[in-house]
């Protein structure tokens, strides 16, 4: 696409036009080309907005809550914008978006913009591409932005991970998820919530969420509570909305936040730099040569692994030479 | 260049049948595209607002009520109002030959009817998203 093409859109966008807002949102999806520019013009605006994750097994009711959600912040007056990431296929590409089926009314809002995107393979940078669309709608101007994906697989976690206030919902058949999830979404929930308390164990599951949070270390004098929440009835939304704002309050103290954003932004710079060094290691014909032979050797015993790899190194950060260096 | 095709699927007005709608999402799920379907009893408005947000690139109607009349042209308006022009809109359920005249001559895409094959609306979609790009590009 034209350079001035996306100028234009970025101008319109300063002027508060929502079909730009849409059209960057798929250009930093689609073309990791068009992003650098885009975000650089836009990032002076951004960082007014609040980031929050929510995230959580299949069908454990998080649009829906989600949509709750969305309708009380709408009671106060904010201004809101929503990025669902729903699983690709992995066979065709494709994918049904179908949390905005679940937000129908809060949907219809002008006061919510709600994107819905393809977790499109971990190639596609789902973590990069998400967090670059919520950049957009901070700086469009939002004041919450929130960002909903399935809690499995390592992508969605980066997801949940990019946000300031990281909602876990569960439900109460989720006892043994808990175990098999303690390594990835016990360490990144600020917050906890049993969905779904209208179905039996919902009490049980809390109690056993409280106890396994016990045993896990406060973080920076944060107690994530555990709530109950019945979507359905819009029961226990309005004490989910008031423990998010009450985490908001605790990170911004001491000026928290910043250090947040400053880690959320390292981590994007250093994937930036990782995967540009992994393209260009791999491409390298000469590398891929080195490693062609030197996989028969390895495997047939000729060649030690350490010696291997320390061959394929790129230049400058072989082990030896760097201990020389460092003499 | 293999951008992946985005489609809003969507149900506009009173009636209560959706299992064409599902059918249609799904097949076009499994050919590689994003498909967000929107649900039952969508106001035009409601349409176009959920397509402008998504950005997508085709919008796909669906209608067994008769009031195909009223929607599908109103769409197509409402988008062109917006500034979506480049959004392709076409219909699948029960409508007559002699609207289907009038609603193509309103700037609606292809309509399908009962029978179709799935395979000849991601066809159709193909072709005309391919023959939009080449379009754009020209420009």
């Amino acid at each position: 696409m034209a350079q001035a093409m996306v100028s234009a859109l970025i101008d319109s966008f300063r002027q508060g036009d929502r079909l730009a807002l849409a059209r960057l949102i798929t250009l930093v999806e689609n073309r990791a080309s068009a992003r650098d520019e885009i975000i650089d013009s836009i990032l002076p605006l951004a960082g007014q907005a609040y980031r929050i994750g929510i995230t959580g097994p299949p069908g454990s009711g998080k649009s829906t809550l989600l949509e709750e959600l969305l309708l009380k912040y709408r009671k106060d007056g904010k201004s809101l914008g929503v990025i669902a990431v729903d699983p690709s296929s992995p066979f065709s590409g494709g994918a049904l978006l179908g949390d905005r089926l679940r937000m129908r009314r809060a949907g219809a809002d002008p006061g919510v913009f709600i994107r819905s995107l393809g977790s499109r393979g971990a190639l596609g940078g789902l973590s990069e591409a998400a967090d670059m669309a919520l950049d957009l709608l901070d700086a469009f101007g939002m004041e919450r932005v929130f960002v909903e994906t399935v809690g499995v697989g390592q992508s969605e976690l980066d997801v949940a991970e990019n946000a300031y206030t990281t909602v876990v919902v569960l439900v109460p058949e989720s006892g043994d998820q808990i175990q098999t999830m303690k390594a990835g979404l016990m360490e990144i929930g600020d917050v906890f919530v049993v969905n779904k308390t209208d179905r039996e164990g919902a009490g049980r599951m809390m109690e056993a969420l409280e106890l396994s949070l016990e045993e896990s270390p406060a973080r920076e004098g944060w107690k994530p509570p555990v709530l109950g929440t019945c979507a359905k009835t819009a029961e226990g939304v309005l004490e989910l909305q008031a423990a998010i704002e009450s985490h908001r309050e605790h990170i911004s103290q001491y000026g928290k936040l910043g250090n947040l954003r400053k880690e959320i932004g390292l981590r994007r710079i250093h994937k930036a730099v990782s995967s540009s060094v992994t393209r260009a290691l791999w491409s390298d014909p000469r590398r891929a040569k080195l490693l062609d032979r030197g996989l028969d050797q390895w495997l047939s015993g000729a060649v030690a692994f350490g010696e291997l790899v320390e061959s394929l190194l790129p230049e400058g950060l072989h082990a030896k030479s760097q201990g020389e260096g460092d003499e | 260049m293999s951008e992946i095709i985005r489609v809003l699927v969507a149900k506009p007005g009173l009636d209560g049948h959706d299992r064409g709608a599902r059918v249609i999402a799904l097949a076009l799920k499994d050919a590689g595209m994003e498909v967000i379907y929107t649900g039952l009893h969508q106001t035009p408005e409601m349409v176009v607002e959920a397509a402008l947000q998504e950005d997508v690139d085709v919008v796909a109607l669906s209608s067994l009520s008769g009031a195909h009349m009223n929607h599908f042209p109103r769409v197509r308006e409402l988008l062109d109002e917006a500034g979506a022009s480049r959004i392709l809109v076409v219909g699948g359920g029960i409508v007559p030959d002699k609207d289907r005249e009038e609603l193509s001559s309103l700037g609606i895409g292809r309509f399908f009817g009962p029978g179709t094959d799935t395979r000849d609306v991601i066809d159709y979609i193909h072709e005309e998203m391919a023959a939009r790009r080449a379009n754009e590009e020209e420009a």
